[in-house]
């Protein structure tokens, strides 16, 4: 049994009211918020055994470092990696898909082709074309349809020999669709391109295994699976990792430096130059050990109940419009908008009834493009929510309605 | 009527709706979105548009015997509704006092929230713009004098 009450408990964030009202929020597709155990191991971190890692002889020293470590290592668990140093502490999903493109600039050439999806979120697209400038490479698109799901018809004539990366997001961020990234990995490798699955937007509802997928990386930002901000990972296959070029420079990544010449330290140190966000790193480790306890098969259930009621409930609104898949297709996510009603001031209205919700492009604006929309309301969920706090939104559209139209 | 004197008039308006209870405000702002003329549409162009990333805002100004008028128009109820109480507050005036002018007065009536940057709704490009368009109005009728 899915005791909601009881994980409630546990963020204290949600027991405030906002302006009054208690506090609704759907935002969680931004941002999650974090339970006790994560908020009290950063205090923990600071309290008791701040110091730097891999650097002091010292005791506290030690004990950071091997924190952070078994971090690492609940991390390489949870995705199944077959390696610690293949997982690489990031500051979050933009971070390792800017170390990945980063990396390739040596392996690519104005002959490549670099493929992403129609449904990417800017981080995913942006970084890519950066490294399209900087080497000469072609970036094309995987099209979307209608449905708001990526159109594969075309895969055979855009996915071909000249293809070297592969990027696409395991699930959108803007409409929730989840992606068929296992037939996307099996044919980019039939060309022998490397795929970066975006996972920023998977991680919090379900566990990827990234042996099972065979995807060659795979990013996650903590700050989504209720681990602190600033927090993150990049799985790479070593392979991978050993052929790329650093992202940055400094200390922690050399082996030897002279003013000739650096060579780098091995994975995953190579990619990890400076001082780390510790405190980060270890409570991205207990998040992951948090979820873990409540179990991701209770989670992704509970997730879709909320996400079928509120589709039901949001549907029902009369001109409602709901964008992308059907509820077996996507995650917890309802992104909509009424007709006749801007989606800015259907938010700013939701505001002032103390329910978050997220309004515009969503740093998507091809997606939103797509539609010739200007953007969308979306109402994100996560299993902390409650069917209770979907009966206050789809209230509180009602009452934007009235006085809107 | 000076802008000083205006922006006291809508805070007057305003402190009539009970400061319990938002929807008054809000529905006041919304049907001042409703009811705003709308801004020629020759002069909604792209090169009018001040894109926030929220909503849309479209902004002309004209110069009218020493004083300048603005018109403008947003894609969103609540931006228009914000935009019709500024170009009540800007609109007519001399370009001296427009640049001189504050908007301080929109926290007074409890909407600072729509006048952030964080809101990006357009609102506070449109301010900068405001005063731009004042600006280059004075120092066209100092050449000229």
């Amino acid at each position: 049994m899915f005791n909601v009450q009881a994980i409630r408990a546990d963020f204290p964030i949600l027991t405030q009211t906002v302006k009054g009202k208690n506090l609704v929020y759907f935002d969680n597709a931004a941002t999650s918020q974090k339970p006790k155990q994560v908020i009290e191991a950063i205090a923990n971190y600071y309290e008791t055994i701040n110091a730097n890692i891999h650097r002091g002889v010292h005791y506290l020293s030690q004990i950071s470092t091997d924190r952070y470590e078994a971090a690492r290592e609940t991390i390489r668990k949870h995705v199944n990696a077959q390696h610690a140093f293949e997982i690489i502490f990031t500051s979050g999903t933009t971070h390792g898909i800017n170390l990945v493109a980063s990396g390739f600039e040596p392996l690519l050439n104005e002959n490549d082709e670099i493929l992403i999806g129609a449904l990417e979120h800017h981080s995913n697209i942006v970084p890519w074309q950066f490294l399209a400038e900087r080497t000469g490479a072609k970036l094309r698109v995987i099209p979307m349809l209608e449905n708001g799901t990526l159109d594969l018809s075309s895969l055979s004539e855009i996915l071909t020999e000249k293809t070297k990366v592969v990027a696409v997001n395991h699930i959108s961020n803007a409409l929730g669709t989840i992606n068929p990234i296992r037939e996307i990995i099996a044919a980019a490798h039939a060309v022998g391109a490397a795929v970066l699955i975006d996972g920023a937007q998977a991680a919090p509802h379900l566990q990827p295994d990234v042996q099972a997928l065979d995807c060659d990386f795979y990013t996650v930002s903590g700050h989504k699976i209720c681990a602190p901000t600033g927090s993150g990972f990049l799985y790479g296959k070593e392979s991978w990792l050993n052929k790329m070029r650093p992202y940055q420079g400094g200390g922690e990544m050399i082996k030897e430096v002279t003013f000739e010449k650096t060579t780098y330290a091995d994975l995953p140190h190579k990619f990890e130059a400076g001082t780390p966000n510790i405190e980060g790193g270890i409570g991205l480790g207990v998040a992951l050990d948090y979820l873990n306890n409540i179990g991701f098969d209770k989670i992704a259930a509970q997730e879709q109940s909320l996400l079928e009621y509120a589709t039901a409930k949001i549907s029902a609104i009369d001109g409602a419009r709901i964008y992308g898949p059907d509820t077996s297709h996507k995650t917890s996510v309802v992104s909509f908008n009424i007709e006749g009603v801007h989606p800015y001031d259907l938010g700013a209205l939701l505001d002032k009834m103390g329910i978050a919700v997220r309004t515009g492009h969503h740093c998507a604006q091809p997606i939103m493009n797509f539609f010739d929309i200007p953007g969308t309301v979306r109402a994100s969920m996560m299993f902390y929510n409650t069917f209770e706090e979907i009966d206050a939104l789809v209230n509180g559209i009602e009452k934007a309605k009235q006085m809107l139209l | 009527m000076s802008i000083s004197a205006i922006q006291e008039e809508i805070v007057a308006e305003f402190e009539l709706f009970d400061p319990e209870n938002w929807d008054e405000r809000y529905q006041y702002v919304i049907d001042l979105g409703k009811s705003l003329p709308l801004i020629d549409a020759k002069y909604k162009t792209d090169e009018n548009i001040i894109k926030g990333c929220q909503s849309k805002v479209w902004l002309h100004a004209d110069y009218e015997g020493g004083k300048v008028v603005y018109s403008a128009d947003s894609d969103a109820i609540l931006t228009k509704g914000l935009i019709a109480i500024l170009i009540r507050s800007f609109s007519h005036q001399a370009p001296k006092d427009i640049l001189e002018a504050k908007t301080d007065f929109i926290d007074r009536i409890g909407l600072k929230e729509h006048l952030s940057p964080t809101r990006a709704n357009g609102l506070v490009s449109m301010v900068k713009q405001i005063k731009m368009y004042a600006l280059a109005f004075s120092s066209k009728s100092e050449q000229q004098a």
